[in-house]
């Protein structure tokens, strides 16, 4: 047989509906592949022994109704799993063992899938290219030099080199679709609340989503269709039906409208990221869609907003790691203030110190309505832009990231350059709307690159649908040469 | 607006972040090109401007004051870096 591995979620899940290949076989064979990938450096911890088993109980017992029965599956290290470490990327975290189970990942297992390992991010999720990581920066299976995107970088990765068939993340202001798009996978920030938060390290609260990562758009939908729902433990989690995303899969965009933001047009840009918009543009009207102009007036000031709005929370969320309850304390320390502030200087890396004190700074005492007052105000400006656009419109399409995946180290010394990178992707969160990242093509590197497909909210199914027509005609083929193994 | 080192010391020691001389001034340097990025929105009049704090056409939902948990006092206490059998321990802090 073929490798079983090199295929998408959709077909691991017929193979093993019809028997071709059980569950334990299908485990041993990502076990073997994650082994021969340790350069890579996806993952943060695995675990095998108890995947073997589950494995088996599910071969000796299967119950092929369930939407992913017997599927191994690696998620991002930000989702607390009950008895299995559970880190965040940082080293604050290095020996936690969370007693609970995160809502998403339960509702994953819930639906006969189980866990194979915990993949690297950035820490605290804090970070566009993985290198934030008290675990080591995380290689991109498109070239040895490249970053995999982040802050789910171990996600995007370990898709991409066949090491889990499929996984999830979490995004607050592009960290599922921008490693998406530097890998050539499928990514889907949902609509906020519509996956539970429960059980996931928090980084900015009002942003933070989680969401699938996937080589398909019909992929993606069955992992949306696992993960999301209705949960009492999130107090922003939205009460409602749940969808079959799957089954109600369509490829018939006739008729719908997209809009085609002109801010979106940056200085700068490279010229390919232009012209695969182009690209897309074509093959939606090619398909019966119509492209319509449209203005997002504020986009520029969407990641200056985020800047503001995401270190506050994050100050807040991060106030809980003091060295007492859990996590790492340091060793020094003469009275319990010293111990907080040693236990967090060493617990933290850069990155998130310098978070944690624009978000201090941004709530302080007299700064206040300056910051993050004015950061709220321009937030409902980016908002009504969308609300606005959508009353004329179905779905956006924009260019997901203003280039291709960049080199190991080539932005770490300037972190405005870093942020810049998450231009296209931020604006989305700030409006609590979904937006799917999905892979077009690529640079003149060979290098893949991404389009996103924005909707209003609680419309995946529509977005879902236009990437489900988008990739059956687009003919990317995401074609990486195992050079790690 | 610029941060001098001595308000990044301040609000380090309001984060409970002890930083030391050598940090102050590469922090300094990278936040400052921070707060200049930030500070494009001053060009915004956002005078009439409400500003958004749900994300959410719904507001909170409150739930009955009642115990749904409990119990879990050894699992609680299992993470903990340092613990008697019933508290969690820190450094003295009453002489």
């Amino acid at each position: 047989m073929a490798d079983i591995t090199n295929q998408s979620l959709n077909e691991i899940i017929e193979n093993v509906k019809t028997k071709k290949v059980s569950s334990t076989d299908l485990t041993k064979a990502y076990i073997k592949n994650i082994e021969s990938a340790k350069k890579l450096n996806a993952f943060v911890s695995t675990t095998f022994d108890q995947a073997l088993d589950k494995a088996k109980q599910f071969d000796s017992k299967p119950n092929f109704d369930q939407l992913l029965p017997g599927i191994p599956l690696a998620v991002k290290d930000l989702f607390c799993t009950e008895n299995t470490k559970t880190t965040a990327g940082s080293n604050i975290l290095n020996n936690f063992i969370p007693s609970y189970e995160s809502t998403v990942t339960k509702n994953l297992w819930d639906n006969g899938s189980f866990l194979l390992g915990k993949l690297n991010c950035d820490e605290f999720a804090m970070g566009s290219s993985n290198e934030t990581s008290h675990y080591g920066n995380v290689i991109n299976p498109v070239g040895d030099q490249l970053v995999p995107g982040g802050s789910s970088g171990g996600s995007s990765s370990a898709l991409a080199a066949d090491l889990t068939p499929a996984t999830i993340g979490t995004d607050t202001g592009g960290s599922i679709r921008q490693p998406a798009s530097f890998t050539g996978t499928v990514g889907l920030k949902p609509t906020y609340g519509l996956c539970s938060r429960w059980g996931i390290v928090a980084f900015a609260s009002s942003l933070d989503q989680a969401g699938p990562m996937t080589k398909t758009i019909k992929d993606c939908a069955i992992m949306l269709e696992s993960m999301s729902g209705f949960d009492e433990k999130d107090s922003t989690s939205i009460n409602k039906k749940k969808e079959q995303y799957s089954k109600n899969l369509k490829d018939n965009i006739k008729g719908l409208k997209i809009g085609i933001p002109k801010e979106y047009r940056v200085d700068n840009m490279p010229k390919e990221v232009d012209e695969l918009w182009e690209k897309g543009k074509k093959i939606l009207k090619d398909l019966g869609a119509q492209l319509i102009d449209i203005s997002l007036p504020h986009t520029k000031y969407a990641l200056p907003t985020y800047y503001i709005v995401a270190p506050a929370e994050a100050s807040s969320n991060l106030a809980r790691y003091d060295g007492v309850r859990y996590g790492y304390r340091s060793k020094q320390g003469k009275d319990l203030i010293e111990m907080y502030e040693k236990t967090r200087s060493e617990g933290f890396g850069d990155e998130v110190k310098r978070r944690i004190l624009i978000g201090t700074y941004v709530l302080s005492s007299g700064y206040y309505d300056a910051y993050y007052l004015k950061a709220q105000k321009v937030r409902q400006l980016i908002k009504k832009d969308f609300d606005d656009s959508f009353k004329k419109i179905d779905a956006i399409l924009t260019p997901s990231t203003p280039s291709s995946a960049f080199k190991i180290g080539e932005k770490t010394n300037d972190p405005v350059s870093m942020y810049l990178n998450d231009i296209f992707t931020v604006p989305v969160n700030l409006a609590g709307i979904p937006a799917l990242s999905l892979p077009a093509g690529v640079d003149n590197q060979g290098h893949p690159l991404g389009l996103q497909l924005i909707g209003k909210a609680l419309d995946e199914q529509k977005i879902l649908n236009i990437g489900y027509a988008f990739e059956k005609n687009c003919g990317f083929k995401n074609e990486i040469k195992k050079w790690w193994s | 607006m610029s941060l001098d080192k001595e308000k990044i010391k301040h609000v380090a020691k309001l984060a409970r972040i002890s930083v030391d001389d050598a940090k102050v001034e590469s922090l300094t340097k990278d936040l400052n090109s921070i707060f200049k990025f930030i500070e494009q929105l001053n060009e915004l009049n956002t005078d009439k401007v409400e500003p958004l704090t749900s994300i959410l056409n719904q507001s909170l939902r409150s739930r009955k004051d009642e115990i749904s948990d409990g119990k879990i006092r050894e699992k609680i206490l299992k993470n903990s870096p340092k613990e008697n059998e019933e508290f969690f321990v820190v450094p003295k802090v009453v002489e």
